[in-house]
């Protein structure tokens, strides 16, 4: 695992200084401690910082073909490296390292910019072709791994984070689409970014850029893709049993492949449970597995945790998080996210990483991708509960089912059906809109641009997320069955947009952990977008009922019977009934507040008073107080205090020159 | 002060967070527009509870009781004992 950062110059002119490699990669040194290389000629230069798991002894990168008329970074993993490496072998194709970013070198020398499809992995790319002066970006399918770029000064730059754009001199600006975007979606759109001007490759996307040309063209070479409704196949649940279990067999020994120890997190639920019971089956030595518990027990899974890691014979780790922890830890991960947060988990995932970190390891598995693929969210029962009442939208009993779905939110369960109504039953009847299941979570989180300063929601006047969204989904996505459409929401516009990065890489590689997820293995996706919904979700209580059934026999039985809690980290017990810490004092004070101009000051100072002091804050509130205080942690470290913090936070590295 | 005055006041200050920019009369939809959630509706009964000394049974929490400025005063109103 590593990071990656590089530029081209897109004028004419041969000559024009590249932007400083060096500086940018200094910001990325978190993610590839180890060791650093790049290639620069007069137009085109690539640099890698490198954390070492594949190939450890001969891996510095970048990586030229035999000739070096091609050279490539890579960010990440190709887990069929071995196979596609004998493939080439036999070609007579000559390796001189063991890195798993050489096939890659190899494939595109044979295949050109296909050669990318051959990859099952996780990974974001640069490849430059010195024979057709081209360079390519390339992510994975799902998105694991982060890949900005922008356009400045005739250049084009790229890197693993913002952060090292802006070391190279990028102006630093928050984007207001972005900002109304994070808080709809939590996270600004697949392609976006909260900084005005720079935007992300795309999953399952390449990039091509040519020198002295301005133009840069994006190609899909994977979508995400579920069969039409009455084109289902139909096989028996047992046939399925059969199929994931191999499938997933093969997802989790592909990602044990690496020359370091492998880990597993362990969150007490079936997915993590699942792939750790795998994991150790298949190992020759005792998994270490590690876990995050809270001080809040209505949070805290523990029990489940030490259950599961005494039944496997796991070494198991717990971090404590606490009240205290969480509150002194926030302003590094947003560091580390470059993106406002509306929840607390982040928190949580970053703290685990870093006892991973202290522990030794670099690379974890999760469990991350089977509520999405498997059916195990409540929002996706929410809208079959929706959909249900929908054809009898007058019906009395109809809208309990709401209340018995999250049974975990207290004050839904004092309420009748009659005051249900108003909150669920909006646009009830909607049901032949793609995006139906989403409207209610993103019109909820919407309610939290109360507190955007007037200015700001004057210049969002005429710009609506939900139909931007609209425009981008699949034209054949009503032909899918309702929890397909609502799963392939689920997954563009969370999964990948917000759980791999805020969730996902980024808090991990903060500490240099690598996490790997069995489930969004290509086979494992494609296996799952095939299975019928009704095998999926079976009733309220019937959740990921095929994994489930999948999971007898191989995870221990308490976890296989159990029914999924949210997981996410306390807020309110964080803040409630207790002095803001120092850096929040300031950033929410009066004057900070008008400095940065995103939010009305007597807005923020009312939600402040509420979350301290109030007995009720609701999820709305929760969200907007976390929202704006993440964002000014944002505007101070990026935009108002960069200098500093930039000089502060980088890591000197010495880079080796290659070519 | 007249009771829509305070509940007016507690809900321009809790929910809208001070926002005056939104059209809220008296009979503004108060649960169908957003302008209170599930958390809001529980908020609003301990208000009620503080300001008025109102306990408010479960089977008074109903739309017609909660759905505007209005309904909330006139429910308020006719639950406060007369002299």
């Amino acid at each position: 695992m590593c990071g990656i950062a590089g530029a081209l110059n897109l004028t004419a002119a041969r000559g024009t200084p590249l932007p400083d490699l060096h500086a940018m990669l200094t910001m990325l040194t978190h993610r590839g401690p180890e060791e650093a290389g790049f290639y620069a000629d007069d137009r085109v230069g690539l640099a890698h910082a490198r954390l070492s798991i594949v190939g450890v002894g001969n891996g510095l990168q970048p990586i030229p073909n035999e000739d070096g008329t091609i050279w490539a970074i890579c960010n990440g993993e190709f887990f069929n490296y071995v196979e596609l490496r004998d493939g080439l072998r036999e070609r007579g194709h000559q390796f001189r390292t063991d890195s798993d970013t050489e096939v890659l070198v190899h494939l595109y020398e044979e295949q050109g910019w296909q050669a990318i499809e051959a990859l099952n992995g996780q990974f974001a790319v640069a490849l430059w072709d010195a024979r057709q002066q081209r360079l390519m970006l390339g992510r994975d399918r799902l998105g694991v791994r982060p890949l900005f770029y922008t356009t400045y000064q005739g250049q084009f730059l790229f890197a693993s984070e913002i952060k090292a754009l802006f070391a190279a001199g990028v102006p630093r600006q928050l984007d207001a689409h972005g900002m109304a975007q994070v808080f709809t979606l939590w996270s600004p759109l697949p392609g976006g970014s909260i900084m005005a001007g720079v935007r992300e490759v795309l999953p399952g996307h390449v990039l091509f850029a040519h020198p002295g040309s301005a133009e840069l063209r994006q190609h899909a070479y994977w979508h995400l893709r579920f069969p039409a409704a009455d084109e289902i196949e139909s096989r028996t649940p047992e046939e399925y049993v059969e199929e994931i279990r191999a499938t997933l067999q093969q997802a989790t020994r592909l990602r044990l492949r690496a020359d370091v120890p492998v880990g597993a997190y362990l969150s007490g639920g079936l997915d993590s449970t699942l792939i750790s019971s795998i994991a150790q089956a298949q190992l020759p030595h005792q998994l270490h597995t590690f876990s995050v518990a809270f001080h809040d027990d209505a949070y805290d899974e523990r029990s489940y945790q030490f259950q599961v890691a005494e039944q496997l014979g796991t070494l198991h780790h717990v971090i404590e998080c606490d009240a205290e922890r969480i509150r002194a830890t926030l302003p590094d991960v947003l560091w580390h996210t470059e993106v406002p947060l509306l929840r607390l988990t982040p928190v949580a995932m970053y703290l685990l990483s870093q006892l991973v970190h202290q522990h030794g390891l670099k690379v974890m598995l999760s469990g991350e991708g089977a509520d999405e693929f498997f059916g195990g969210y409540d929002i996706f029962k929410e809208t079959l509960v929706r959909r249900f009442w929908a054809r009898q939208p007058d019906s009395r009993l109809r809208p309990l089912l709401l209340s018995r779905i999250y049974e975990h939110i207290r004050d839904l369960q004092s309420l009748s059906p009659e005051m249900l109504r108003p909150f669920f039953g909006q646009h009830l009847t909607e049901t032949d809109l793609p995006y139906y299941s989403h409207m209610l979570r993103w019109q909820n989180t919407r309610r939290t641009h109360r507190l955007f300063a007037p200015d700001l929601v004057a210049s969002l006047a005429d710009y609506h997320v939900v139909d931007t969204i609209a425009v981008q989904l699949p034209r054949e996505m009503m032909q899918w069955e309702p929890l397909a459409r609502a799963q392939y929401t689920e997954i563009t516009t969370f999964l990948s947009a917000y759980l791999l990065a805020s969730q996902g890489d980024r808090v991990g590689m903060a500490h240099a952990v690598e996490c790997r997820h069995p489930f969004l293995d290509q086979h494992m996706v494609a296996l799952s977008n095939r299975i019928p919904a009704r095998w999926k979700l079976r009733g309220l209580r019937g959740e990921k009922y095929i994994l489930r059934r999948a999971a007898q026999g191989i995870a221990p039985d308490e976890i296989v019977g159990r029914l999924k809690q949210p997981y996410r980290a306390p807020i309110r017990s964080v803040f409630n009934g207790r002095a803001l810490p120092d850096y929040a004092q300031e950033l929410l004070s009066d004057p900070q507040i008008r400095a940065s101009g995103i939010f009305a000051p007597q807005a923020v100072r009312l939600l402040v008073a509420k979350a301290q002091k109030s007995p009720a804050f609701s999820e709305v509130d929760q969200m907007a107080f976390i929202g704006v205080l993440t964002t000014q942690l944002i505007h101070h470290m990026f935009i108002a205090d960069w200098d500093h913090q930039m000089a502060t936070r980088r890591r000197d590295l010495r880079m080796t020159r290659l070519g | 002060m007249e009771i829509n005055e305070r509940i007016r006041e507690f809900v321009v200050e809790n929910c809208l967070f001070g926002d005056t920019s939104v059209d809220l009369t008296d009979d503004t939809a108060l649960l169908d527009s957003g302008i209170i959630d599930s958390t809001g509706v529980i908020e609003m009964v301990f208000f009620i509870s503080e300001t008025f000394g109102l306990e408010v049974p479960a089977e008074d929490m109903l739309p017609e009781n909660f759905n505007s400025i209005a309904r909330l005063s006139a429910y308020i109103e006719q639950r406060i004992p007369v002299g």
